[in-house]
């Protein structure tokens, strides 16, 4: 029967990186040198074993023999024979990722660095090799004791006396005869002369013996075979028969040594076999890789939609409840538009409330299916802050709370790369080293906490340190430097420490290899705008710094205002508008080279003619005959002029960039209740290019 | 066609294991740990047991050990998958009243020998 494994293999992979994490996250909760606890490095054992096992039956061999190394190391801490080094968790985790990186090559059918490979390999070795020296069970097989001359062999004659206690585990005589009466011509001959009178007899128990004749070209490892799960269990001789065998010489030779139950530890017991069977595999193997090598633009275009998310069933049921509620509702309105008349409206509103009402819920519940626990990005971090805590000599704590907080699967993948440079900042900059703590009267060991939690609709991420804070003198004076800041006035710390965001601003004494010059804090902002999010920073000198970004619960769904500019509708999302007012005569001045400026609660308000912008044709031209929409994004405000507000709605953004291109001053589009397309306001963008225009 | 119980914490071997049985014709239930294939031990007999040593919550030896404490499973055939390297794993698991042993890695192929070796 023809069994394609690779049907499995995806599934391997996916408990393998899943077995890599945990492997991770538990050799950086094993603390070196304290007692250990067993239960974690178990719990490290079990995954490393489970992907050598798999890597083994799915043909990974190279993955499988890395594995190998680990897991005899991790067995040797487990059982207290080795101590839990620095060293060697360090060794640990790097070859976690050397496995990874070995896996990785594997699906996408890459090579991997051979080198590295040999390099963490060897190093793992040394461990064991240095450890422990004297029972090397690492080459000390028992050297599968002198294969028998199977060539010529008549066959073999089998005494087998079982113990009483043999069925106890399951086993049985009659399968064991079976098996060998398909190697060659069997006769068996029971002795009966231990069977004890019907009323002494247990009837659980094995009484019987045998002596059995195989007769024909069966290799004794192969009758060994089918006695392999009884060897504690019996006695067991097998000899060559006598008659037409070769030479009697070597028989007698040979009789001590099958006195004797053969060797336990032989690893593959019956090579003849053996071979067979490994010759089919290949066989298999090459069947596989022809059928492969046909599927291989199948799988390209597989891996290229390949990111999948895990969803709780709970979920699914949910949606799936929902989807009943909607189908009874639309049972009710095709029973309604049967026979309609005017006396049923009430019951047509009901329906529409309730159809409504399921639309929504139905929508909330499908959007978080892509939720997922922020936990999958903050699971990297416990080992950058240990290695680069390491790296730069310090002692460092990180403390996550709040991993469970659900995200959308798009943001989530977004605010990874920016969280990672906020904590490298803070394991750089933020943190001083030890004995700099010392002296400042701070725990030796530098905090650096990590918080994610729900409010009002957002999804707030801190970043926080309990470091020197950030130097407000010298931003100051790299601000005054670079034109930024104006001498002689009065700055509040929110506007100073915003300069950190400014590109090439760094106030770092040195560059490190661990954080760079200053570039980066400007493109982290520019990410979490991108996903719609903000980022604020507080700071106390001596008592450290806290960055909080805030992101959106989802980016397909927003809350909009719809506005009109001439034929056309525009959606503002809702978030950014501060408020909407109608201009008077005389409030607006030209300013040459900024504009059209609104004196509004005592600040100058940057006015932008949407209609302008988009070149809309019928638009409302006279200020003060339509409507300024005040709308904030980076800090900074600007009034739209559109001609009047709609209704407010919620709209599935669609990309505009996918499906057109990317258009300065929107962020997508969306088909609007009457079927029309509504293009959706990029309001930074739009803050953005007028100040360019200007 | 025998009703085979098969425990193994790792997903792909369960499947590859469940998949090669289902298509040899068997009667298949899966467990992801010993305390689950316990629970459903309990409820039903099994013409035959495969199980692994390493997992949470209950390893294969105690689910071994446990199995041969119910009246339906003292002489059921009950096979561990081990890797080759634990020659005293099999040994361990022999003593708690295991028939036998499969060696991973297998293929489909050998899964089915070793399994109609053991069924009557």
């Amino acid at each position: 029967m023809a069994i394609d494994i690779g049907q499995f293999v995806q599934t391997f992979f996916e408990e393998s990186f899943e077995g890599l994490d945990i492997m991770e996250a538990g050799l950086l909760a094993l603390s070196p040198g304290a007692t250990v606890d067993l239960e974690q490095i178990n719990t490290i054992f079990r995954a490393a074993h489970s992907i050598k096992g798999g890597s083994g039956t799915f043909g990974f061999r190279e993955v499988a023999e890395f594995t190998h190394v680990m897991e005899t190391l991790l067995d040797r801490m487990r059982e207290g024979r080795m101590p839990v080094t620095r060293d060697a968790v360090n060794t640990l985790l790097e070859s976690v990722d050397c496995l990874r990186e070995m896996l990785v090559a594997a699906r996408e059918k890459s090579p991997v660095d051979a080198n590295r490979v040999e390099e963490v390999r060897e190093r793992l070795s040394e461990l064991l090799d240095a450890k422990e020296a004297p029972p090397g069970d690492t080459g000390g097989k028992p050297a599968s004791a002198a294969k028998s001359p199977s060539a010529q062999v008549a066959g073999w004659r089998i005494r087998f006396r079982p113990y009483p206690q043999l069925m106890h585990s399951g086993n049985d005589p009659v399968r064991m005869f079976r098996e060998l009466a398909d190697l060659g011509e069997l006769t068996a001959r029971a002795d009966l002369g231990r069977l004890p009178r019907l009323a002494e007899l247990q009837p659980e128990d094995c009484y019987l013996a045998w002596e059995l004749e195989l007769r024909g070209a069966v290799s004794r490892d192969a009758v060994a075979e089918a006695f392999a799960w009884v060897e504690g269990d019996c006695e067991l001789e097998i000899e060559p028969l006598a008659g037409d065998a070769p030479a009697p010489a070597a028989t007698a030779v040979k009789a001590p040594e099958t006195a004797a139950v053969p060797p336990p530890a032989d690893p593959k017991p019956g090579g003849p076999r053996e071979e067979g069977q490994q010759g089919e595999l290949m066989l298999e193997r090459r069947k596989g890789e022809d059928r492969r090598r046909g599927d291989r633009r199948a799988s390209v275009a597989a891996a290229d939609s390949g990111s999948s998310i895990r969803v709780g069933i709970d979920k699914v049921d949910a949606v799936i409840n929902l989807v009943g509620e909607l189908v009874t509702t639309q049972s009710m309105l095709s029973a309604l538009g049967e026979d309609f008349d005017m006396s049923r409206l009430d019951k047509l509103h009901e329906a529409l409330d309730q159809l409504d009402r399921n639309t929504r819920d139905l929508q909330e519940h499908v959007m978080r299916i892509r939720m997922l626990p922020v936990s999958s990005v903050f699971s990297r971090f416990p080992r950058m802050v240990h290695d680069i805590g390491g790296k730069l000599g310090k002692q460092i704590e990180l403390r996550i709370n709040g991993e469970q907080t659900e995200l959308d699967k798009t943001v989530i993948e977004k605010i990874g790369d920016p969280l990672v440079h906020l904590i490298r900042n803070s394991l750089d900059h933020g943190l001083e080293p030890p004995d700099e703590r010392i002296r400042a009267g701070k725990p030796e060991t530098g905090v650096i906490t990590l918080d994610a939690y729900h409010k009002s609709g957002s999804i707030f991420i801190e970043v926080g340190d309990d470091g020197r804070g950030l130097n407000r003198e010298a931003l100051l004076r790299k601000g005054l430097d670079n034109g930024l800041l104006r001498a002689g006035e009065e700055y509040s710390d929110e506007q100073i420490y915003d300069l950190i965001f400014h590109p090439g601003l760094s106030t770092a004494k040195q560059i490190s290899d661990v954080s760079g010059r200053g570039v980066g804090m400007d493109v982290v902002r520019r990410n979490i705008q991108d996903v719609g999010g903000s980022i604020q920073i507080a700071s106390r000198p001596g008592k450290g710094t806290r960055i909080t970004i805030s992101l959106p619960l989802t980016l397909a769904i927003l809350d909009g205002q719809l506005v009109s500019i001439g034929q056309d509708c525009y959606i503002i999302p809702l978030l950014s508008i501060i408020e909407s007012v109608q201009i008077r005569a005389g409030e607006v001045n030209r300013i040459p080279g900024r504009g059209e400026i609104l004196r509004f609660r005592g600040q100058p308000l940057p006015i932008l003619r949407l209609y302008e912008m988009f070149g809309a044709e019928g638009a409302v031209t006279d200020l003060e005959k339509g409507l300024l929409v005040v709308v904030e994004a980076d800090g900074r405000q600007v009034g739209l002029f559109v001609d009047d507000l709609q209704g407010q709605q919620q709209v599935s953004i669609k990309s505009l960039e996918k499906n057109f291109r990317r258009v300065a001053g929107v962020a997508g589009a969306t088909i609007l209740g009457d079927g029309r397309v509504g293009l959706i306001l990029d309001i930074s963008g739009l803050i953005r290019t007028n100040n360019a225009a200007i | 066609m025998a009703k085979i119980l098969v425990v193994d914490d790792s997903a792909s071997m369960r499947q590859m294991v469940e998949f090669t049985l289902k298509e040899a014709g068997h009667d298949v239930t899966v467990a992801e740990d010993g305390q689950v294939a316990l629970n459903v031990a309990k409820g039903k007999a099994s013409d035959l047991v495969i199980t692994d040593v390493n997992m949470p919550n209950m390893d294969g030896i105690t689910l071994i050990r446990e199995l041969r404490a119910l009246p339906a499973y003292k002489f059921t055939p009950i096979l561990t998958l081990t890797t080759e390297s634990a020659t005293e794993k099999k040994m361990e698991g022999k003593d708690a009243g295991a028939t036998g042993w499969i060696v991973k890695p297998f293929n489909p192929e050998k899964l089915l020998a070793t399994v109609n070796k053991v069924l009557g």
